[in-house]
């Protein structure tokens, strides 16, 4: 996880390389976006910047895509992320409750970060594993059949301070 | 792989694979290759079937097939043992050693793996004598059973791009869209649209290129047809692409599909590629000089881009806010060229109608609505899974025969069809028969085929709210109607769920939703007000309860109920106690306890642990 | 080509939107997005007409629809007009001291707000992005997020270097324009000109109120009557 900072000459580079993989034309504005996102964990500003510069797009457009899009985070996020699925199948089986619990373990809202970096709670509309609901996701994680009990358990896996 | 050359080329290859492959060598079917499976321990299973059959030196005997999902979820990790076809559910790691020595060298059934039906207790050994099965039509999802997804020969032996190959050696384009035209064939996606009249306008049309797409960004919550599809079987959305893509005269197509299926990416990823090996796809496709490729599209998650013109326009880089279709987009679409747009159901149907022919296909079905549907059978139902049933079967068998009715001996109360653009059927609707018309006429709509039942612990203000506040957050933002309108609506009915509202706030809600249904700028905005104007109409009794007696029937809006606890039926063993994050509960062993309603948070925890139904929601 | 425009038949050129056409016919379809030398942009809504007829008839929105021939129009049905007016009370209740919106909401006799007022100042028409960038080429502001979440800003909030303080954004902002005097709490309504004596241009030289028509001198039954004012 890399810290909201200065980007170094390689970082540079590595935009590059991206932007030259979809041969910097416009169209591909959102899948360069996606990859940076999956090396930075976020979308750094100087990169955005970069895109702009490179694919020749104003860049107030491209900071308008990167914050339509709930796939991208302009802030880098906790070490951990927490994400419940709220879609009707999951929300008819309780999924409301698992997150409330989540954010009285974790104390935070939705979209926030715990103090100490370690957890960001997201949430999303539905990850079609309906069958396994309520499903709460952490990091590649995937926790299905979700009970309010369960979820200090789970998370004690992933950090000690529980 | 060789690049296959013409028709005879392709069904030599067919033969040589079936002989090679598909012999009656025994078999077991894993359903590994899907999200869920995969998530219910299926992969541990096939380690231990590997393992297990190397320990007895059968790993050349017998061959592990990992497929896509079989449908009937809520029995994964499933396992087949062919050629007898025997299936066996819930299966643990520790369970295939048995099964190795049982069945496969004894012919012995674990009887304990079987699945037993509910009601009548039998146990079911066969897919076929499975009530979950018995009344489905799987002509597209059943073929999952016989295909690994990596595994493109799997899919040409059981015809796969034969349709291809015919309709490009022995079909004129026109005559293809005639066939569809005739099969019925409409848009899966949740339009409805008639399949071939949209490509015969997408023809006519002037413009070049010409673009094909298929939308894969199936963002209904509870809906997850789409995603087994191209999981389980790309090639049958492939060869549908093609096909389609030759009767319009396009060359170039797009799959877009939704950022949440990596798995689903992953293997059309793999699929195109041996396509293109094998000659199904690039240039001069099976030699017959017809060229097509197609290119993946991830999405950035947002519901909205499920739409077509805000796909496009997410294709083209830009945010996806929708456009008004005054100007279609078969006339101008992506780029403001024709553009021909499907859903990923829809595709998959498109080989199995040139293969049975248009006749066999129109039969199936009602009057205006042909073909099978696959939907997601969801939320309070015994049988959850995807199920793919002829239109106009009715909706109690549904929900009773396939689905095994409701767990926990609860009642039903409603089913909510078409997602979020969708709306409820109550009980007395329970016999209604599936199709288009039907379900629209009811106040609802297919949608994409998420089917959410419902019980009696349903509130349904709270789902209706549920619904707004969904689109709210999806809503691209750009018109008046939908952003500020469901905002206010969420707004009225979580004061209806906090018992702060009169009888005008229920006027306000049906005339603020008939005004963005009229005004709206796309359908996300013009068909959010579904859910609550189907709820108000068929629940009306369940608002006033909310709004004049401050009082919530199902027990869930929390501000307006109470939990305490029945002094009969506590008998103080204190789980409730220990999961209280309030410490709201006290009482001494062995006697009733007590919640205190002041310190009370309704998280509900306390129910959720209770082994004698001894906690009380009011 | 001839479309029906409330009932009569009319002559109209092909390229036309419904809004031209009927503007030139001089049927008042009120607007909030539309601007006239910027790219119409449907937003607001407000523009809607009711066109085809039983079942199939429907609301468009006449800033963008062309005319087709054959089109049967009726710019001010009821459903049109009950649905400008629902779309103007959400909009004072999004931002209350706006004078335009006051205004509409007077023209369109809307005399209650039933929502809980915003305290917003943007109605996100989105005339300041069309205006910095088709008018004035310099696209330093746009939209950013979406939904309830959706604003105009420039990238990052921060200062844009795009951006050269023309002030043709705001000029051309119809919440930036004279800020209305008095919504009143309860029905976040001004109401201004019906509480005010008669503020029109015989007694001030700078006329408070541009209502039109104006309500004021057609309810002072003291003064002589002066006809209707145009703005």
């Amino acid at each position: 996880m890399r810290k909201q900072g200065e980007l170094l000459p390689k970082d540079f580079r590595l935009l590059d390389a991206i932007i030259k993989k979809y041969e910097g034309k416009k169209e591909f504005l959102i899948c360069i976006l996606q990859d940076i996102q999956n090396v930075f964990e976020y979308l750094p500003r100087q990169a955005l910047i970069h895109v702009s510069e490179k694919l020749e797009i104003p860049l107030i457009q491209v900071y308008g895509v990167a914050t339509f899009f709930k796939a991208f985070s302009l802030t880098p996020k906790g070490g951990h992320t927490c994400t419940i699925c709220l879609g009707t199948a999951c929300h008819v089986r309780g999924a409301e409750k698992v997150l409330d619990k989540v954010k009285r373990s974790l104390d935070i809202e939705v979209g926030e970060t715990t103090k100490d970096m370690q957890f960001t709670l997201k949430t999303v509309n539905c990850l079609g594993a309906c069958a396994l609901g309520p499903m709460m996701v952490v990091d590649d994680d995937y926790h299905g059949h979700m009970s309010q009990n369960k979820v200090d358990e789970i998370l004690k896996k992933y950090s000690s301070r529980f | 792989m060789k690049k296959v050359k013409n028709p005879q080329e392709l069904e030599t290859l067919r033969k040589t694979i079936l002989q090679e492959k598909y012999s009656e060598k025994p078999c077991i079917i894993i359903s590994e290759k899907s999200t869920c499976c995969y998530l219910s321990g299926s992969r541990e299973v096939v380690e231990a079937f590997e393992e297990g059959l190397k320990n007895f030196d059968l790993q050349n005997q017998i061959d592990i097939k990992t497929t896509g999902c079989l449908g009937f979820c809520e029995i994964e990790p499933i396992v087949i043992i062919e050629p007898k076809g025997i299936v066996y559910q819930k299966v643990k790691r520790e369970d295939t050693l048995e099964i190795i020595t049982e069945t496969i060298l004894n012919d012995i059934i674990v009887e304990r793996l079987l699945y037993v039906e509910p009601v009548s207790g039998n146990k079911c050994k066969t897919e076929e004598s499975m009530p979950f099965y018995k009344k489905q039509s799987r002509f597209i999802l059943g073929n999952n059973r016989f295909i690994n997804p990596l595994e493109i020969n799997d899919y040409i032996a059981i015809n796969g791009y034969k349709a291809l190959a015919n309709v490009l050696y022995k079909i004129k384009p026109e005559d293809v869209i005639d066939e569809i035209k005739k099969s019925g064939l409409r848009g899966r996606g949740g339009g409805g649209f008639p399949t071939g009249k949209k490509w015969e306008y997408a023809r006519a049309a002037k413009g070049d290129p010409k673009y094909v797409i298929c939308n894969a960004d199936e963002g209904d919550p509870g809906a997850y047809m789409d995603r087994s599809l191209l999981e389980g079987n790309p090639h049958s959305v492939i060869e549908g692409m093609i096909i389609g893509a030759y009767a319009i005269g396009s060359h170039e197509g797009f799959v877009y599909v939704r950022n949440e299926y990596p798995l689903a990416v992953n293997h059309l990823q793999n699929a195109i590629k041996q396509a293109e090996e094998y000659g199904f796809l690039g240039k001069n496709i099976i030699g017959s000089g017809f060229d097509f490729t197609i290119k993946i599209s991830r999405g950035g998650g947002a519901f909205v881009c499920g739409e077509s013109t805000a796909l496009m326009a997410s294709l083209e880089g830009k945010p996806g806010e929708p456009r008004a279709k005054y100007i279609h987009t078969v006339e101008k679409g992506l780029w403001n060229k024709p553009t021909n747009l499907n859903n990923v159901e829809t595709w998959a149907n498109v080989p199995l109608i040139i293969n049975r022919g248009a006749d066999w296909y129109s039969k199936i079905g009602t009057d205006k609505s042909k073909g099978t549907k696959i939907f997601s059978l969801v939320g309070k139902i015994n049988n959850t899974g995807l199920v793919e049933v002829p239109m106009g079967i009715k909706l109690n068998e549904i929900i009773y025969d396939i689905g095994g009715g409701i767990p926990d001996g609860k009642k039903f109360k409603a089913v909510q069809t078409g997602g979020p653009s969708g709306g409820c059927i109550p009980e007395s609707l329970i016999n209604l028969p599936v199709d288009y018309e039907k379900l629209t006429l009811a106040g609802s709509m297919m949608g994409s085929g998420g089917m959410i039942v419902m019980d009696e612990e349903t509130c349904m203000v709270d789902v209706a709210k549920y619904f707004v506040n969904f689109l709210k957050e999806e809503s691209c933002g750009k018109c008046v109607p939908c952003r500020e309108g469901l905002e206010r609506m969420g707004e009225i009915l979580t004061d209806i769920t906090e018992g702060k509202s009169n009888d005008e706030d229920l006027e306000l809600l049906e005339e603020l939703g008939e005004v963005i249904k009229d005004t709206a700028l796309c359908a996300l905005g013009g068909t959010a007000p579904n859910p609550v104007l189907s709820t108000i109409k068929y629940f009306r009794d369940e608002y006033k309860a909310h709004i004049e007696d401050k009082r919530c029937p199902a027990g869930v809006c929390k501000a307006l109920i109470e939990y305490s606890i029945d002094l009969n039926k506590c008998t103080g063993c204190g789980l409730c106690l220990k999961q209280c994050p309030q410490d709201a509960i006290t009482g001494e062993k062995k006697k009733a306890y007590n919640i205190d309603p002041m310190k009370c948070i309704k998280c509900g925890a306390c129910y959720d642990v209770c082994k004698f139904d001894a906690i009380i929601k009011k | 080509m001839e479309i029906t425009l409330n009932g009569v038949k009319v002559q109209v050129e092909e390229g036309w939107t419904i809004l031209e056409a009927a503007r030139f016919y001089g049927a008042n379809i009120p607007t909030l997005c539309y601007y006239d030398g910027l790219e119409p942009y449907g937003s607001c809504r407000l523009c809607v007409v009711e066109i085809g007829k039983d079942d199939r008839a429907k609301l468009v929105v006449s800033c963008i629809h062309p005319v087709k021939e054959g089109l049967k129009i009726r710019t001010h049905s009821p459903r049109v007009v009950k649905a400008r007016k629902i779309l103007v009370e959400l909009l004072v209740a999004r931002c209350p001291t706006s004078k335009v919106l006051q205004d509409l909401a007077a023209e369109l006799g809307v005399d209650k707000v039933r929502f809980k007022p915003k305290n917003e100042d943007c109605i996100l028409c989105g005339l300041c992005v069309r205006m910095c960038k088709e008018q004035m080429n310099a696209e330093a502001i746009g939209f950013v997020s979406r939904g309830v979440n959706k604003r105009i800003t420039t990238p990052f909030n921060a200062k844009s270097d795009k951006c050269r303080t023309c002030g043709a954004c705001e000029w051309i902002c119809p919440a930036c324009q004279l800020r209305c005097h008095g919504p009143e709490p309860p029905t976040t309504l001004c109401s201004g000109c019906l509480n005010f004596s008669p503020p029109c241009v015989d007694k001030y030289e700078d006329a408070m109120c541009y209502l039109d028509p104006c309500v004021a001198c057609l309810i002072d039954k003291n003064e002589k009557k002066i006809g209707k004012k145009k703005k």
